[in-house]
């Protein structure tokens, strides 16, 4: 073979473009490898990721799990991790019901409530995330008033400046006892799916609707069975009480976390209404009139026939939604919430390890990331359509 | 022939008019009646403090005094001309190109006209000493108007006037050693508004074309480069953009040669070129996906090399149908910029609270938070009512 046919063959010409992209790549690398390596050996630094053993030495405001300063800088970025997986699965939470209802509020009949859920849209998509959490921070909850006199809410709930007190559940000398009972109720809401199945199989009309409310009922019952059960009721109120000049009792929402959640809840809950309100609208008419004419009534309509295809075409967007929401938390250093990238920060401004702690941040969110839009892939998958 | 029992059906009643309308839309129903009630008590509830502490209680003068501030920052007083020699430049550019295009850019100049004078009014009825220069953008934009409609070959002309526009304004901005009219401006005074538009647009058309070679990697038959472009992309998007920020501002520098230090803005612009290519590199795949196979056969059939199809046939196309999406992300980005503020550039957000810590302003946050915002929205309103306009007249998604 001469080489004149060689330089012709495409198929030598594919490899020999991924040899030389290779090529190029790796001499990029040896390229910014030197430089990191002249540049951290004049500050005197090596890359080691040793510094996660030593003691971290700074407070942290909150933490769901217990950190004292004297603790290492791993278990210092461990809380920060902590506190982002908790404010983006509470702010996944509540961003579904507020983006739900002001996506079906947008289509309401109702002109008024339209127009309060398309200015809801409106100003909330347009205008950055950021400021929206330094406004609800500094000129929302900073500026309510102070402990004495709090504004109290039926709960009650509590606000100052302090931070939002909520009526919370406190567990009684009969809450080991009544637990089993909590397991068995949980234990009952897979059973009753696999009766309401089998009905649904065997009837030859869909059953009617209210018998999705056993869902709720029945656990609902075998926990109230359970607790009077017990010699005196396993929870009672853990109510937030002045005394002095604090609340005693109750759970307390900091400052910062009640501005991030809320500001987060929101901000997303805008994107997800138009996403639902597309999702309806994308529904072809034809389905619409066609499930009216088999005389479905129109609450059928909505529950059997829109929902469902509308749903279809909302889970993908939403995925990317929730995802938004999960890397927005990081915004939180603007309003001073302890989360992975403002302890990643303050680590870095005392140790001086830019590229671990980068590296730290970064797997950190890309797992968070990925493992959201699995769980998303799989619920996809499930509801996607089967064309037989 | 037995009688057809009819019956009369009268009209209705409401068929038209207010009553009729408000029937309709707010008391068809009993629970319609029972959220408009909910509706009018709420937005009472809310309305009436708001509007008592606007008109009241809020010290607006807050604004009035910083109003310099929140447009350019610490720009040096002295060379304020320069800003506004930027804004004639583009006065006489969307002019022009309305001239040219005529319909696809109306919408923009209407826009720049309506905001031209409304700045004119609001200068002239608080005494402020601008609205001469807003006077002459205004007569700017209607002569070069003129202009375009006239110039021979204008299409052309307008788009090599937009592509030395960006270039010349980051000239006129940041300024040079070697024109004596034009000293140069470190780059830690550029700030406000300012610097906000134009991390905005460096980030985005920076990473326009990074994003469309992305696109096509991703597409690309070659799997080295494939998986290197589904790498990079799924990589930038899986994190947040802070620490794309955050590794712009403080590790690029261990990257680059000693001797090479670039300054914050320009280390915050490379870090927006990183992460917007990413996702205008998703946004032009789209694109492309949407090209019909027979478009390429027909390149092929015509004896047209791989890279003229590409350039010549596919790319139009396709970046054509993703107009839309690129404007989207121009607004996003324009909101995204406010994370610089995290890694210390005076943008707005940062100019905001830079105010709130003077000291006869203290505890003004909702007014300069509230001007902040009225910023943002009103800019974005703008944008997108241009950009549908331009959408509408040159029919993305119906051709």
């Amino acid at each position: 073979m001469n080489i004149q046919s060689f330089w012709r063959d495409i198929r030598f010409l594919k490899i020999l473009a991924q040899v030389i992209f290779i090529l190029l790549l790796v001499l990029a690398a040896g390229y910014l490898y030197r430089n990191v390596s002249t540049n951290l050996a004049r500050q005197g630094l090596a890359v080691g990721y040793g510094f996660l053993k030593n003691p971290a030495s700074f407070g942290i405001g909150e933490s769901f799990i217990s950190y004292e300063p004297s603790d290492t800088y791993g278990r210092a970025l461990l809380v920060g991790l902590v506190n982002t997986l908790v404010v983006s699965a509470l702010g996944i939470v509540f961003t579904t019901i507020v983006g739900v209802l002001a996506g079906v509020a947008r289509l309401s009949s109702n002109w008024l409530i339209s127009r309060f859920a398309a200015a809801y849209v409106g100003l909330i998509r347009n205008t950055p995330l950021l400021l929206q959490l330094m406004f609800w921070y500094f000129a929302v909850i900073i500026q309510l008033p102070s402990v004495r006199d709090a504004i109290q809410l039926p709960g009650p709930i509590y606000l100052t400046q302090r931070g939002i007190y909520l009526t919370w559940a406190e567990a009684t000398s009969t809450f080991s006892a009544w637990r089993v009972f909590l397991i068995i109720a949980l234990i009952s809401i897979p059973i009753i799916w696999y009766i309401l199945r089998t009905a649904q199989r065997r009837a030859s009309v869909p059953l009617s609707p209210w018998w999705t409310l056993a869902y709720i009922f029945v656990p609902a019952f075998i926990i109230w069975l359970g607790a009077i059960l017990q010699p005196e009721p396993p929870l009672r109120p853990f109510v937030p009480e002045l005394s002095g000049l604090n609340f005693k009792g109750g759970v307390r929402l900091t400052p910062e976390f009640a501005a991030l959640l809320f500001g987060l809840v929101t901000y997303t809950g805008a994107f997800i209404a138009e996403i639902v309100r597309a999702g309806i609208q994308a529904v072809a008419k034809g389905q619409v009139e066609a499930a009216r004419s088999l005389g479905l009534t129109s609450s059928q309509t909505l529950r059997l026939v829109v929902f469902p295809q509308a749903l279809r075409i909302m889970i993908p967007p939403v995925t990317s939604q929730y995802l938004n929401l999960a890397k927005n938390s990081s915004l939180a250093i603007g309003i001073g919430y302890p989360d992975l990238f403002s302890i990643a920060g303050t680590t870095h401004n005392q140790t001086g390890a830019a590229i671990e702690i980068i590296t730290i941040m970064m797997l950190s969110y890309l797992s968070i990331s990925l493992f959201t839009s699995l769980l998303m892939n799989i619920y996809n998958k499930r509801i996607q359509l089967v064309e037989r | 022939m037995t009688a057809i029992e009819t019956s009369e059906v009268r009209p209705p009643v409401l068929a038209v008019g207010p009553l009729a309308w408000v029937r309709k839309n707010l008391f068809s129903s009993w629970y319609n009646v029972a959220l408009t009630l909910l509706a009018i008590w709420l937005s009472y509830v809310l309305l009436k403090p708001a509007y008592q502490w606007a008109t009241t209680e809020a010290r607006w003068g807050v604004i009035e005094a910083n109003l310099t501030l929140f447009m350019i920052g610490t720009y040096p007083r002295d060379q304020i001309g320069r800003v506004w020699l930027s804004i004639f430049l583009l006065a006489a550019l969307i002019g022009l190109s309305w001239g040219v295009w005529k319909n696809a850019a109306r919408g923009f100049a209407f826009i720049a006209l309506g905001a031209g004078a409304a700045f004119i009014l609001i200068a002239l009825y608080f005494g402020w000493d601008v609205w001469d220069e807003w006077l002459i953008s205004e007569a700017i934009l209607l002569i070069s108007y003129f202009i375009g409609r006239f110039l021979p070959r204008g299409a052309l002309m307008a788009t090599i006037a937009w592509l030395l526009y960006f270039p010349l304004v980051f000239l006129l901005i940041a300024g040079t050693r070697y024109i004596a009219t034009l000293p140069p401006v470190p780059s830690n005074l550029w700030g406000g508004l300012l610097l906000t538009l134009l991390l905005t647009v460096v980030g985005n058309f920076g990473a326009l074309p990074l994003g469309i070679l992305l696109a096509l990697g991703r597409r690309s038959k070659l799997p080295v480069i494939r998986y290197f472009s589904i790498g990079y992309i799924e990589l930038i998007r899986g994190v947040p953009l802070i620490t794309i920020l955050f590794m712009a501002s403080i590790v690029l520098a261990l990257f680059l040669p000693i001797d090479v230090r670039p300054d914050l803005v320009i280390r915050a612009m490379i870090g927006f070129i990183i992460f917007e290519a990413a996702y205008q590199a998703e946004n032009v795949r789209g694109g492309l996906q949407a090209i019909d196979r027979g478009q390429y056969e027909a390149a092929n059939a015509l004896g047209l090399s791989g890279t003229q199809t590409m350039v010549l046939i596919i790319l139009p196309q396709a970046l054509r149908a993703v107009i839309p999406a690129l404007f989207n992300s121009f607004i996003s980005l324009f909101k995204d910029t406010s994370l610089v503020a995290i890694i210390g550039l005076f943008e707005v957000v940062r100019i905001s609270r830079s105010i709130l810590a003077q000291s006869e302003w203290l505890g003004t946050h909702r007014e300069v938070f509230l001007f902040a915002f009225m910023i943002y929205w009103l800019f974005n309103l703008a944008f997108t009512y241009g950009s549908r306009r331009m959408e509408e007249a040159l029919g993305v998604g119906k051709r």
